[in-house]
């Protein structure tokens, strides 16, 4: 019972799993260089504040994420299983929103906006531990088939779902630049468009305002589902954390 | 404090050109943008670099409007013996900033 949904979503998709291209593979040679040399990826400004913050103690109880996590190295593989299904809360949450559940529960501070610099330098500390990990997402129903369906879904003035751009015409052009295909497998990512590090949600965002729907709110179940059909989408592809893309 | 990130090759060799890539954190604003209300943004960029080795001037730069946010340099040095790079750069507030890192030359 428990493969069929993956199969059902697998036959959805028309993107077989060896023709799927990693935004990395779009890009122009310049912003590949520039990903594939640490010294050269803006986005270790970020990593370099996230290990300052991993051990600075932070809310009520004094605790750091060090205190319960130890060296950051353990972390080891946690990217590539996000978003996850929390059963003590019955719902999807990002790694982002673990970071901040973490937050909350243990270290008794405050969680941070989903575009605060400090939450994405800790997820992409994080998310860097896994880097070069094969991504393996639980497909979890009803999540996953949610997600699919928001991902055929038209919305918007300009009515476009996201399939239509990221699937149907994945490798054309938008303007001068290449439609990839959409797999998150980089995230929280450095885009020289944004001149700064963002998440997958800023990323959902910017497309939903781009065919100009009201974007999804950070911590809806719409905004998690949809991230969970595209990782599960991504599973198997390469963790590129933190990855540069135009 | 800006962030910063220096890179620098663990094992140079006297006398032959090694790279130096430097990564600052720097909104470096041009000063040619508007906010939503029409309002110029002011200019802040990273006006001066300047890059010494053991006090001796290996890259002195100035720098202008239009280099993109979180800039990256890089710039070949040659040294004959290790000794320590002080990177010192300066932005449009007047705020100076120096990071010092020590090179090992074999």
């Amino acid at each position: 019972m428990n493969r069929l949904p993956a199969l059902a979503v697998a036959a959805l998709l028309l993107i077989g799993a060896s023709d799927r291209r990693s935004g990395y593979d779009d890009a122009s040679p310049d912003t590949r260089a520039m990903q594939d040399d640490d010294a050269a990826n803006p986005a270790f400004l970020w990593v370099q504040q996230g290990e300052a913050l991993w051990s600075e103690p932070a809310g009520t109880t004094g605790k750091s994420c060090a205190t319960c996590h130890g060296d950051v190295t353990t972390l080891r593989g946690a990217a590539t299983r996000y978003p996850a299904f929390d059963p003590q809360r019955g719902r999807l949450v990002t790694m982002e929103q673990r970071i901040n559940l973490c937050r909350t529960d243990h270290m008794g501070a405050p969680a941070l906006a989903w575009d605060d610099d400090r939450l994405l330098s800790l997820s992409a500390l994080v998310g860097l531990q896994s880097r070069g990990m094969p991504l393996a997402v639980e497909p979890r129903e009803p999540f996953l088939s949610e997600g699919a369906a928001l991902f055929r879904e038209r919305m918007g003035q300009l009515n476009l779902s996201c399939a239509q751009c990221h699937e149907e015409r994945a490798g054309e052009s938008l303007g001068g630049s290449v439609i990839p295909q959409g797999h998150p497998n980089g995230y929280p990512e450095y885009r020289l468009e944004w001149q700064g590090l963002g998440s997958l949600y800023r990323r959902l965002r910017n497309c939903m305002v781009g065919v100009r729907a009201e974007p999804f709110s950070p911590d809806s179940r719409e905004a998690a589902v949809l991230a969970l059909f595209l990782a599960v989408r991504a599973n198997g592809m390469r963790v590129e954390t933190p990855a540069v893309r135009p | 404090m800006v962030r910063v990130l220096v890179n620098v090759p663990k094992q140079i060799a006297a006398n032959a050109p090694f790279d130096v890539k430097v990564l600052i954190s720097h909104p470096m604003e041009s000063g040619q943008r508007r906010d939503q209300l029409g309002q110029a943004i002011p200019r802040d960029i990273i006006n001066h670099f300047i890059c010494t080795l053991d006090g001796e001037t290996v890259l002195d730069a100035d720098f202008f409007p239009a280099i993109a946010a979180n800039p990256f340099l890089s710039f070949s040095v040659v040294a004959e013996k290790s000794g320590t790079l002080a990177l010192t750069f300066t932005d449009d507030h007047g705020v100076t900033q120096t990071e010092l890192v020590a090179i090992t030359v074999t």
